[in-house]
């Protein structure tokens, strides 16, 4: 046992003093940063304001745009043809022309620009054309504004789900996020520190230090020491991550809030959006709410840790088959299957999350720890979750037990053409 | 005193038998060749005795005792295939090697220092490993397989990478680890390093011990009643029980000749017999060297 104390104890100092590995710790959490502050920046930054022409034939809307936030309006009464020509010269975005229209049948209508013309301006100007036909057509009809505005029903569903301790209101969004998150975290952290435990034993054999150690310390207590080792700096790794991500995006956050209040005071059409967000976030709250935090969490760990270590021990033996990287590909593939397998299924999970699938899935050690994070956001009941958990403990002590037979076999054997036949034969030969 | 010897061992890997009935004795305080060509089975025997694997059957006794798993603290081996962590530093690697052989952190770095002192390289603890030369690799890895004063020591080629300098610094490290008490097995495929430093061998060959016991004895076993005669004036052959297998001219008038005595004659009586003949200037009993009788041997069982 002390033994393996010692061996964790290298893997782990060796690899968190490596440049490499501060270096991720403070590109990370700077990414993920970047992942919330982006899109809030690119919403709150000032629109360019876009100034386009408009030659209008038919008559219909003469001087009668509505404003418009990043687009303004200048009708002009000149020949389309000389607007074409005028358009190179001035400062316009672009020339719309409307052409005597059928109200009914609205072909025709042309937007000339120098550049390609964004999808934000197009899908702005058609919205405001057809609101107004529309507009055009009730009065035509004789309807007037009001009587519309007054037959629009505002309506949404509220999903409440009941459990032991009440009902709390839930959201099938939030929970889909939640579920894709720790997912994929999951998937992210086998496959990147398993091809590190797997880089770890093909150093060991291809520095022939191997037998030097395994003259001290048993085989399997090497394996674990290096499981262990890995894993505990992935731990670090995610740790890190999470205090300085959470930190930098509550402190860049805050910055982003105090902003956006001064716009409210600017913009009276802010505020309203504002609001409608206010009503999101609070939504989103009371969602969380009803998941069972303190559960999503502990199943996180264990499933992050139970994947990791069931995983693990299947790519140290592939590590000790193998003489170096190009040769472990070939075994690489059936351990990432079912890994990758597992993330496709996940959508088709997302739409039945009780259903027969996912419930099989979630059982199976090999897919359980990804498929289960998507499913615990939406609710499982206590025995499939305890069933699922003592599989997977199950399962990792059959893997481990399976990489250590390998494993002390696979150490020793140089330049041996490795197969799946032979691999087999190891799995039964006496120590 | 036997420090440690096998009884029978036996080891298969699949239908091969890497090692049929294996009994050797190793005595206390001495160095002892392991010799036999490629293949014959002296890595995985050194392998049982390290138990880095276990023996189909057969036991290995230690200091009289049936050897237990924790022993394996008694032992320090050098592999033939060795290497260490190339990003470590060379201190902190022996710590972690005097470690997982059971040393406390602080006599580990005592030790060490003692060591890289004596080999005057006691700058070298921070360097990296992938900046030494290989031949200060060795150096490293010869320090941690005694750092942690083993009884036993199991050294597979120790020489090879060295230079002939740090060669013979290596072996004076041998036998002053003989002199302390150690006992050391030795294997390597180097006749000469085997005449000079072993007191006992063990001649393994597909799979099974030809030969064991003390190097002398080995020797006056395997002696053919030889001898190497230089002599003046020159002779055509004694009386029958003597047989001239070769003769060579040194020098005008100066010849050495190679005589073979039949059963029952001794040395006198072939003296006796040449000095009717010839004026005798050096009269040697040729004994055999290990490289002839590892030769001979393994090719008396090829031929069987």
């Amino acid at each position: 046992m002390n033994k393996i104390l010692l061996v964790i104890q290298r893997e782990y100092l060796t690899r968190v003093r490596k440049k490499s590995f501060i270096i991720m710790s403070i590109i990370g959490p700077i990414l993920i940063a970047c992942l919330w502050v982006i899109p809030i920046w690119l919403a709150t930054r000032d629109t360019e304001i876009r100034t386009i022409d408009v030659v209008d034939e038919s008559g219909y809307f003469t001087n009668n745009f509505p404003e418009n936030g990043s687009l303004l309006f200048n009708f002009i009464t000149i020949d389309v043809a000389e607007a074409k020509k005028e358009l190179t010269q001035s400062k316009s975005y672009g020339l719309l022309y409307i052409p005597k229209i059928d109200i009914d049948n609205p072909d025709g209508i042309t937007f000339f620009s120098e550049k390609n013309p964004s999808i934000d301006v197009i899908g702005n100007l058609e919205r405001i054309l057809r609101s107004e036909v529309e507009e055009i057509k009730l009065i035509r009809s004789s309807i007037d504004k009001e009587t519309l505005e007054s037959l629009k029903v505002d309506l949404s569903i509220d999903t409440i789900n009941m459990t032991d301790s009440g009902e709390k209101t839930g959201s099938a969004g939030v929970a889909t996020v939640i579920g894709y998150i720790a997912a994929i975290m999951i998937y992210f952290f086998i496959f990147i520190y398993g091809i590190q435990i797997l880089r770890g034993v093909i150093e060991e054999k291809s520095s022939r230090i191997i037998e030097i150690i395994v003259s001290s310390v048993r085989p399997f207590q090497l394996m674990m020491g290096k499981i262990l080792g890995v894993g505990a700096v992935g731990l670090t790794q995610f740790l890190i991550w999470m205090f300085l991500g959470f930190g930098i995006t509550t402190i860049i956050g805050s910055y982003f809030n105090i902003n956006r209040e001064e716009a409210i005071t600017v913009s009276a059409e802010m505020e309203a959006a504002q609001d409608n967000s206010g009503q999101l976030v609070a939504e989103i709250f009371s969602s969380i709410d009803a998941i069972n935090m303190p559960l999503l969490l502990f199943a996180f760990l264990f499933y992050f840790l139970g994947a990791y270590m069931l995983y693990g021990s299947l790519f140290a033996a592939i590590g000790s088959a193998v003489d170096n990287d190009t040769d472990a590909q070939q075994f690489q593939l059936p351990i990432t299957i079912p890994l990758i397998f597992s993330l496709i299924v996940l959508s088709a999970i997302l739409r039945e999350p009780d259903g027969n699938l996912a419930f099989w899935l979630s059982m199976i050690p090999l897919s359980s720890p990804i498929i289960m994070m998507m499913r615990i956001p939406f609710g499982v009941p206590y025995w499939e979750l305890i069933l699922s958990m003592s599989l997977l403990i199950l399962g990792f002590i059959f893997t481990t037990w399976l990489a250590s037979r390998i494993y002390r076999i696979g150490i020793l054997m140089h330049g041996a053409k490795v197969n799946y036949r032979i691999l087999g034969k190891w799995l039964f030969m006496k120590n | 005193m036997e420090l440690l010897y096998t009884k029978e061992i036996a080891k298969s890997f699949g239908d091969f038998w890497a090692l049929k009935d294996i009994n050797i004795h190793v005595p206390q305080k001495s160095i002892f060749g392991l010799l036999g060509p490629n293949g014959a089975g002296k890595t995985t025997l050194i392998r049982i005795i390290t138990q880095i694997i276990f023996a189909d059957r057969g036991e290995i006794y230690i200091e009289n005792k049936k050897m237990k798993p924790a022993d394996i603290q008694l032992i320090g081996y050098l592999p033939e295939e060795r290497g260490l962590y190339k990003k470590m530093k060379v201190g902190e690697h022996l710590v972690y090697l005097a470690r997982l052989k059971g040393l406390s952190s602080h006599d580990a770095n005592e030790k060490i220092k003692f060591w890289l002192k004596k080999f005057e390289i006691l700058t070298w603890w921070n360097k990296k490993i992938e900046d030494l030369s290989k031949g200060m690799q060795q150096k490293i890895q010869f320090i941690s397989t005694i750092l942690h004063e083993p009884k036993l020591v199991i050294l597979d080629e120790p020489f090879s990478g060295f230079d002939p300098i740090n060669a013979n610094l290596i072996k004076d490290e041998i036998l002053e680890l003989r002199e302390k008490g150690s006992t050391i097995i030795f294997s390597t495929h180097r006749m000469e390093s085997v005449e000079e430093l072993c007191d006992y061998i063990a001649l393994i060959n597909k799979s099974k011990v030809i030969l064991d016991g003390s190097k002398k004895e080995i020797k006056q076993k395997y002696k053919s009643n030889t001898f190497i005669v230089e002599h003046t004036n020159d002779f055509d052959g004694l009386n029958n029980n003597f047989e001239l297998l070769e003769k060579e001219i040194l020098d005008h008038n100066l010849f050495r000749s190679v005589i073979k005595m039949k059963d029952g004659q001794n040395p006198n009586s072939l003296l006796s017999a040449l000095i009717e003949k010839v004026q005798i200037h050096s009269f040697i009993e040729q004994i055999p060297s290990i490289n002839d009788i590892f030769i001979s041997q393994v090719n008396a069982q090829q031929n069987e």
